[in-house]
C-alpha cells in the first residue's frame, strides 16, 4: 500500500502538478514564506517592536524599504515577522477544521441513517450563521489570544470538509472491496480508517490548501478590526489598522502588508487549484 | 409542490432551535457573568443592585432554565435591553439599522450577480482564449484581495488622493438643507465606495461558478441539437444554455447571504455606516451581550429565510425538483 502511494505521487501526481506553471509558482511562494518566517530575525537588522521616535512615519527609503510606522518601527521587518502569524493561523486553524470535518463526514457517510441526518442538520445549522459574526462573537467574550483565534476559525470552518468527505464516503461505501473487507471480518473502525479514509482524502487536500488561504484572510480581517492578534505582535492585519489611521499621510503602511496578504492567499489558491487538477481522474490520460 | 413546501418549512423548526442553542452556548462561553460586564461599565452599581440584576436576567437559575426563558422571550421578539448607556431594547436598535444594511446589501448583490453572470458566461464561451485567461487572472486576484484592504485602497485613491468621494458616513454635514435631488446625490456619493467593496466580496466566486456551470451545460446534447437545427449562436448561448446554467445559481444566491451580512461588519466599520454590521462590531467591542446575541440570532434567521426563498424559487424554476 505504501509503495503504491509513493509510486502514485512520484509517477502521476507530481509530474502533473509540475506541468502546471501557476501551481508551481504558488508552491514556490509558499515555500519562500516558510523560509521567511523561519529566518525572519536574520533577514533584517531591525527588531519588529523596537520603537524609534526619530524615525516616525518615514516614507520608503534605502534604510527602510517599506518605510516606518507611527512608532518608528520598520514596516518591512514587521511584515516579515507577520508571515509567522499567518502561517501559524493558516495551518492550525485548517488542521482543526480538517480533523473535525473529516470525523463528522466519515461518521455521517459510513453510518448513514439517523447519525447522518443528525450530523448533517448540525452542518446546516452552522452554515446559517454568518461565520464572521460567529467568530467575532466568540472572540469578543473570550480574551483574544492567537490560540483562541486559531481555534475559533477552525471550529467555524469544518462544515465544507464534512460535506466533501461524506459525499466521498457515500460513494466508496458501496464499492466491492469494502464488501470484501466486511466479509473477512474487518471491524468498522478498521474499514473506515484503512480502507475508506485514504481514498476519501484527495478532495480534503484541496479543501485544506484553499482553506489555509481563507483562514489567513479571516485572521487578517480580525486583526485589522482590533479583535485578532494584539499589538505589539506584528500581523499583516494589525499593521493595516495603523494604515487606516494614517491613510492620509502614510500610504506605505497600507500598501505593503496588503500586498503580502494578496500574494500569500493567491499562492495558496493557485496551489490548491493545481492539486485539484492533478488529482482529477477525469483529466487523466 | 405542496408536500415539498411543507417538508421544507417543517425542517425550519429544528434548524431554528439549533441556531438558538448555538447562540446561547456561544454567549455562555464567556468567563464571568454578564452582570459583571454590565457592572464593569457602570462602577456605581452596588451589591444589592447586582443581585437585582442577576434576578432580572435570571442568572441565579440553572442553565437550561435560562435557555428556555430566553427562548420564550425570543418567541415574543423580546431580545432584551442593550447594556450601553441608552439601555434601549435591542429589537429597536436592530430595527433602525436593518433599513440601512439590507438595501445596501441588496444593491451590492444585484451588482455582483449582474456583473458576474455575463463575465462567467463570456469566459465559458471563449474558453481557453486570451479573454478567458484574462478573466481567470482577475478572478484569482479577486479571491485573494482582502476586502478591507480593497476598501483602504479605494479610500486612499478616490477619497484622499483624488478627493472625489467622501470616505465615511452616509451624509455630508448639513445635508438637510439640500433639495431632495441634492440629498439623493449626496447619499449616492457616500454609498459608491461601500457598495463597490460589498459587491466585490463574492464576485470572483460567482463568476467562477457561472463559468463552470456554463461549461457543463454547453457540453450537453441538447445544445448540440440546438446548434444542429441552425439556431444562431447568440440564441443557443444566451437562451438555451444560460437558462439551465442559472439554476444552480439560485442556491448560490441563498448561500451568499451569510457572507454578505458577515461582510457588512467590515465595510460598515471602515466607512462608518450606521448599519447592523457596525452595531454588531460596537456590541462586540463593548461586550454588550444582548445586542450581540440578538444580532447573531437575527442574522442566522435571515440566512435561513434566504435559503428557504432560494429553495422555493429553485423548485418553481425547475420542474424536476417539483415533481420529486
Amino acid at each position: 500500500m505504501t509503495t503504491f502511494k509513493t509510486s502514485f505521487i512520484a509517477s502521476v501526481f507530481w509530474p502533473r502538478l509540475k506541468r502546471n506553471r501557476m501551481a508551481m509558482a504558488g508552491l514556490i511562494v509558499v515555500l519562500l514564506l516558510f523560509a521567511v518566517s523561519l529566518m525572519a530575525p536574520f533577514l533584517t537588522p531591525y527588531d519588529p517592536s523596537a520603537i524609534n521616535a526619530w524615525d516616525v512615519l518615514q516614507s520608503p527609503s534605502w534604510k527602510h524599504w517599506f518605510g516606518t510606522d507611527e512608532l518608528g518601527r520598520d514596516v518591512l521587518t514587521r511584515v516579515l515577522f507577520g508571515a509567522r502569524i499567518s502561517l501559524k493561523v493558516g495551518f492550525v486553524a485548517v488542521g482543526i477544521a480538517v480533523f473535525l470535518g473529516t470525523l463528522v463526514g466519515l461518521a455521517a457517510g459510513y453510518y448513514g441513517g439517523w447519525v447522518d441526518s443528525l450530523l448533517m442538520r448540525c452542518v446546516d445549522i452552522m452554515l446559517c450563521f454568518p461565520s464572521f459574526f460567529l467568530i467575532l462573537a466568540v472572540i469578543a467574550f473570550l480574551n483574544p489570544s492567537i490560540w483562541i483565534i486559531m481555534a475559533v476559525i477552525g471550529l467555524t470552518g469544518w462544515m465544507g470538509v464534512a460535506r466533501l468527505v461524506r459525499a466521498e464516503v457515500l460513494a466508496i461505501r458501496e464499492m466491492d472491496y469494502i464488501m470484501a473487507a466486511r466479509c473477512i471480518g474487518c471491524s468498522d473502525l478498521r474499514i473506515i480508517l484503512r480502507h475508506i479514509l485514504p481514498n476519501a482524502l484527495s478532495p480534503v487536500l484541496v479543501a485544506a490548501t484553499l482553506g489555509v488561504a481563507g483562514a489567513i484572510l479571516t485572521e487578517s480581517a480580525l486583526s485589522f478590526l482590533g479583535i485578532g492578534v494584539q499589538p505589539p505582535t506584528p500581523s499583516w492585519g494589525n499593521i493595516l489598522t495603523s494604515g487606516k489611521d494614517y491613510i492620509e499621510f502614510a500610504w506605505w503602511l497600507s500598501l505593503f502588508p496588503g500586498k503580502a496578504i494578496l500574494v500569500t492567499v493567491l499562492a495558496y489558491n493557485l496551489l490548491g487549484e493545481g492539486i485539484r487538477d492533478a488529482l482529477d481522474p477525469r483529466t487523466m490520460k | 409542490m405542496t408536500t415539498y413546501l411543507l417538508k421544507r418549512i417543517a425542517m425550519l423548526v429544528p434548524l431554528m432551535l439549533g441556531i438558538t442553542l448555538i447562540t446561547f452556548t456561544v454567549i455562555h462561553l464567556a468567563p464571568g457573568e454578564p452582570v459583571d460586564m454590565q457592572m464593569a461599565m457602570n462602577p456605581k452599581v452596588g451589591k444589592e443592585a447586582r443581585e437585582r440584576l442577576t434576578k432580572f436576567y435570571g442568572l441565579d437559575k440553572p442553565l437550561h432554565e435560562q435557555y428556555f426563558t430566553w427562548l420564550g422571550k425570543l418567541a415574543r421578539l423580546d431580545l432584551g435591553r442593550s447594556f450601553s448607556s441608552d439601555n434601549r431594547p435591542v429589537l429597536d436598535k436592530i430595527k433602525e439599522r436593518l433599513p440601512i444594511t439590507l438595501p445596501l446589501n441588496l444593491v451590492a448583490l444585484i451588482i455582483e450577480f449582474g456583473l458576474a453572470i455575463p463575465i462567467g458566461v463570456l469566459a465559458a464561451v471563449k474558453r481557453d482564449t486570451v479573454l478567458d485567461k484574462g478573466i481567470t487572472v482577475i478572478v484569482f486576484l479577486g479571491f485573494a484581495v482582502p476586502t478591507f484592504w480593497l476598501a483602504l485602497l479605494l479610500m486612499y485613491f478616490f477619497g484622499v488622493k483624488l478627493n472625489w468621494l467622501p470616505i465615511s458616513g452616509l451624509h455630508t454635514l448639513g445635508y438637510e438643507s439640500y433639495s431632495w435631488l441634492g440629498r439623493l446625490w449626496d447619499l449616492t456619493k457616500h454609498l459608491i465606495l461601500p457598495v463597490c467593496v460589498a459587491s466585490f466580496g463574492s464576485f470572483a466566486g460567482v463568476s467562477r461558478y457561472m463559468r463552470s456551470a456554463m461549461l457543463q451545460v454547453i457540453g450537453q446534447d441538447y445544445i448540440t441539437t440546438a446548434r444542429a437545427k441552425g439556431l444562431s449562436e447568440r440564441v443557443v448561448i444566451w437562451k438555451h444554455a444560460l437558462r439551465n446554467a442559472l439554476l444552480p445559481l439560485i442556491t448560490l444566491l441563498g448561500f451568499s447571504i451569510p457572507g454578505l451580512i458577515g461582510g457588512s461588519v467590515i465595510f460598515e466599520t471602515i466607512f462608518a455606516i450606521p448599519g447592523m454590521g457596525q452595531l454588531f462590531y460596537q456590541g462586540v467591542m463593548s461586550r454588550d451581550y444582548p445586542v450581540v446575541m440578538g444580532i447573531l440570532v437575527i442574522g442566522a434567521f435571515l440566512t435561513l429565510l434566504g435559503n428557504l426563498i432560494a429553495d422555493i424559487s429553485y423548485a418553481l424554476a425547475d420542474p424536476r425538483i417539483r415533481q420529486q
